[in-house]
């Protein structure tokens, strides 16, 4: 078996990276820190995919030589767990032990390659190289470029260290990392206050959840005896003593594992803006957009779903009770994503709520699978989607970017008829847009498609929310699509020369000239993305990743995909209708919805139930209440300790009176107590 | 009851009669008196007891020497004569109760002890044996004490020229 | 010895040491509080030469204490006497509660 350890350098360099450029990037390298974090990223991503490489084609990642043996036995219980037929088994590259509890208990930190675990560290790294390069041109003339780049590294480095953990615990601190990363770089521009409530609210709500996936790590834990994901998985598995065990125990009716598995989820569903942990997603996209590229679409919001991949034999196997909360999540924040998105009119919220309802589709497409061979169908579609959707969807918000950049502004109002002026972003985001809405041969196709005939196969009522939303999708995206490139704007304000700076609705009058489409470094992420997205769909994933590591042959069912293709083409002509020329007709509609369009613009009232619930029932409720016992019990217990104190010395120190014959008495009658106290009391 | 013991028994009442005489009558001068007589009886007490050296001693260092010296501090301090201020009468309840307190616990230890007396021959204690006794350097002998009293002696009264002394004040 | 037991000389000097107690306790007058300690050590000098006679009739150690108390006696009444002295100059008076710098 090939020594894997030079793993350890994709992680190590963009690590290595931050620090430098977080030392001596604001004063010292200022517009050379692109190129140092650009590089250290390549050099990662160059690395990843040759582990990748070596891992997925050698022979030795496999049990036995012949692939084609597969065993696709549904596996129960820990014996059959470690099967070793023609499956890609998981390999440990490095290993040290960290923080020892006991024995067997501990908390250790090292690189474990498996399936998925290889598939992230390509995305991770591979996207963020995409996201380095297009921040040369994007974040060029920024003061705190060194910064900025030294933030992007953390993050990589955060969500790398979270992928190849093989320990619960490695994750939870990695998952922490990513926390702060994001907040960081959300509140990048700290001096709107905007951006930096969006930046407090994200780590808030997520760490909020993180409360739960800490317990949920505890309750696990210690019923396993482990942190260690293998271990652990084994030791939950139905048939072992520690299953018997954790399923007894019960707390209000449902059972500890059950507990733990749900936690644990919460923890997840909250990184992943699963509803109704959903709310800072949207407020996210103060940031920076390729900082929204990289973080809210193609990464840090995935690691919930990745979390679950790697537990799911324990929510497949042991506890299906917890994998139908995972499901009816996911189905229902997507459903949910999916209206809200029709009514927004940022451009960067469109794609926030988007890809909160791509990240519904891994969810409940988790949800829907089995454990081992065919019925892990919606384990390897969920993976792919998630391959697919970071392709497309950072390729969004990257066009996205391109476009602010020339707009100065989010708008859709703002913008319109952009197609000859940005003809390369133009045809990039064309392409993004048909990957989302599904339409064969680009990648969305293959991956969606897998996920609704896993849906199918096991729960109609969920194939038909994921229908319904793969036609809303296609809807709501063409209609971002034409109302950017294609409605012609206003003629007072028509902008079609390359010369006059633009102004739109509100934008403000730039005092530089007109930089048409960007830079070339903006352009070349788009284009090579352009290319993943369409040529994505032909890797042949089901042959890599599955549910048990053993290859799983796929195929397309043509019948089955007229159902969501047709739907996706009926959208797009809708979105066409409404909104290719520019017409009274989409304000007509929302008028016929009337109240319930107007609440889907304000995202269903949730956000202000939030605050409502905190400000009302949480700060008056407990926080007022703590902070009177806090000054006046706990200040009061102290004050009254040192009146109390002051009190009695005032009192004794009347003994000091200065008066010789008082001083006389008192030695009388400590000499007499003494004579006592020696005569009669010693013995 | 022998003569012996009725003198005894004069003595020790004229002894306490006049201590207590001494410690709360208003007058100072004749507080000092009081304290003369007691130290008086104090002597006779010695003679009685034949220690006549003793008695000797007592008479010349203390009630010739020291009430003397009271006494004549009593003049210089000009508060002869005038009458004294009475303590508050709760530190003089106070104090009589600590007092007789203390004395009844001391007298119940005494009480109860047993004294058991050596036997052996009595050495008469006349001046030839103190000195004998006192001075030599052999055989229980008291020389260094003795040497030692004359330099604290020396050491008390320049102490007490010192603290005294009024320093004129310069250009007079 | 002479028909008085020793526990009765003890009663004496007992009764002596805490009548100058007393007068330590209640006299206002630093020279009085002097002569109640003079009462003080003529007790425990009765004691000395009491317990010579009675229990250690062939030493002489007694007699040699009580000489060297009377001695000592001596040397610290003048030594008070000075220092009373010292005080009536500052404070023009022997009143000893006039005398309570030493306060808190």
């Amino acid at each position: 078996m090939s020594n894997y350890s030079y793993t350890a350098w994709i992680l190590l360099l963009p690590l290595a990276s931050f620090v430098i450029l977080g030392l001596f990037g604001r004063r010292y390298i200022r517009t050379a820190s692109g190129i140092i974090g650009t590089l250290a990223m390549l050099a990662s991503t160059i690395l990843s995919f040759y582990a990748a490489y070596s891992y997925f084609s050698s022979g030795s990642a496999i049990g036995s030589a012949v692939l084609s043996t597969a065993h696709p036995a549904i596996l129960t219980g820990p014996a059959a767990f470690s099967a070793t037929h023609g499956a890609y088994q998981s390999i440990t590259a490095l290993h040290y032990v960290w923080l020892p509890f006991s024995t067997g208990m501990s908390i250790d930190m090292g690189v474990i390659l498996d399936p998925i675990s290889v598939m992230m560290i390509v995305i991770v790294s591979f996207v963020s190289l995409m996201v380095h390069i297009f921040s040369l041109g994007y974040m060029k003339g920024e003061p705190r470029f060194g910064t900025y780049y030294a933030f992007l590294s953390l993050f990589t480095f955060s969500m790398l260290g979270l992928v190849v953990s093989g320990n619960i615990f490695q994750t939870y601190m990695f998952w922490e990392g990513v926390g702060v990363s994001s907040y960081l770089l959300i509140g990048f521009y700290f001096d709107k206050p905007s951006a930096v409530a969006a930046a407090k609210k994200a780590f808030i709500v997520t760490r909020f959840a993180d409360l739960g996936f800490l317990v949920g790590i505890l309750i696990l834990s210690f019923y396993a005896g482990t942190l260690d994901f293998s271990t652990l998985i084994a030791r939950l598995l139905p048939g072992s003593p520690y299953f018997a065990h954790i399923t007894t125990a019960s707390f209000l009716g449902i059972s500890v594992l059950t507990w733990g598995l749900t936690l644990v989820f919460i923890g997840g569903a909250g990184k992943s803006a699963m509803f109704p942990l959903h709310i800072w997603l949207p407020d996210a996209m103060e940031g920076p957009t390729p900082v929204s590229a990289l973080i809210h679409a193609a990464t840090m919001v995935v690691a919930g779903v990745y979390l679950v991949a790697r537990l799911f034999p324990l929510f497949a196997l042991s506890d299906p009770g917890a994998l139908q909360v995972v499901t009816w999540t996911g189905a229902f924040s997507a459903l949910l994503a999916a209206v809200i998105a029709c009514t927004q009119t940022d451009i960067k919220r469109v794609l926030a709520f988007s890809t909160m309802s791509q990240i519904g589709y891994m969810m409940f497409a988790l949800g829907v699978s089995g454990y081992g061979g065919e019925s892990g169908l919606g384990y390897m579609a969920s993976m792919f989607h998630l391959f697919t959707h970071a392709f497309f969807k950072s390729l969004l918000f990257l066009g996205a970017g391109a476009i602010i950049h020339l707009v100065h502004s989010n708008e859709i109002s703002d913008m319109g008829g952009l197609r000859k002026l940005m003809p390369v972003t133009h045809v990039c985001f064309l392409i993004a847009c048909l990957a989302i809405a599904g339409i064969p041969p680009f990648s969305g196709f293959f991956s969606k498609e897998e996920i609704l005939t896993a849906a199918w196969h096991s729960n109609k009522g969920v194939y038909t929310i994921g229908l319904l939303v793969s036609g809303l999708t296609a809807f709501y995206m063409f209609r971002l699509y034409f109302s950017i490139f294609w409605k012609k704007p206003v003629p007072s304000t028509a902008a079609h020369t390359t010369s006059s700076s633009p102004t739109g609705h509100g934008a403000p009058t730039s005092d530089h000239a007109a930089h048409g489409e960007g830079t070339l470094t903006m352009k070349v992420p788009l284009i090579i993305l352009a290319a993943c997205t369409v040529l994505a769909g032909f890797v042949p994933f089901s042959k890599w990743v599955t549910s048990d590591g053993a290859p799983l042959a796929t195929h397309i069912d043509i019948v089955f995909s007229i159902a969501p293709v047709m739907l996706a083409l009926i959208g797009i002509g809708v979105a066409a209708a409404l909104y290719q020329k520019e017409s009274g007709r989409p304000e007509k509609i929302a008028g016929v919805f009337g109240g319930f369009y107007r609440a889907a613009y304000r995202k269903f009232y949730i956000d202000e139930l939030y605050l409502f619930v905190t400000k009302k029932i949480i700060f008056n409720g407990i926080g007022r209440p703590a902070a009177w016992i806090d000054k006046n019990i706990v200040d009061g217990l102290m004050n009254g300790v040192a009146s109390v104190t002051a009190k009695i010395s005032a009192a004794i120190k009347g003994f000091q009176s200065g008066k010789i014959q008082n001083y006389t008495l008192y030695f009388f009658a400590g000499i007499a107590g003494l004579a006592v106290l020696f005569i009669y009391l010693w013995k | 009851m022998s003569a012996s013991a009725i003198v005894f028994y004069c003595l020790a009442a004229f002894i306490l009669g006049t201590g207590l005489l001494a410690v709360t009558t208003g007058k100072i001068f004749r507080s000092a008196i009081w304290l003369l007589f007691s130290l008086t009886g104090i002597a006779g007490l010695y003679f009685w007891l034949q220690m006549e050296f003793i008695a000797a001693v007592q008479i010349i260092v203390y009630v010739g020497g020291i009430v003397v010296l009271i006494i004549f501090s009593l003049f210089l301090t000009q508060a002869s004569g005038k009458e004294m201020l009475r303590p508050a009468p709760g530190r003089v309840v106070f104090s009589a109760l600590a007092v007789v307190a203390g004395f009844a616990l001391t007298f119940l230890l005494i009480h109860q002890h047993i004294f058991l007396p050596v036997a052996k021959p009595a050495l008469e204690a006349s001046v030839s044996n103190i000195g004998l006794q006192m001075l030599s350097t052999t055989e229980h002998g008291y020389l260094l004490p003795f040497e030692l009293a004359s330099m604290l002696l020396l050491a008390a009264m320049i102490g007490c020229i010192v603290i005294a002394i009024k320093i004129k004040p310069a250009g007079k | 010895m002479n028909g008085i037991p020793l526990s009765h000389i003890l009663f004496l000097s007992t009764a002596l040491f805490f009548i100058g107690t007393y007068g330590l306790f209640t006299r206002r007058n630093t020279i009085t509080m002097l002569m109640s300690i003079e009462l003080i050590l003529n007790s425990v000098n009765i004691n000395f030469v009491a317990f010579n006679k009675y229990l250690y009739p062939d030493k002489l150690e007694g007699v040699f204490f009580t000489l060297f108390i009377i001695t000592i006696a001596a040397a610290e009444a003048a030594v008070a006497i000075a220092i009373i002295i010292n005080l009536y100059r500052s404070h023009h008076s022997i009143d000893v509660e006039d005398t309570g710098e030493m306060k808190y």
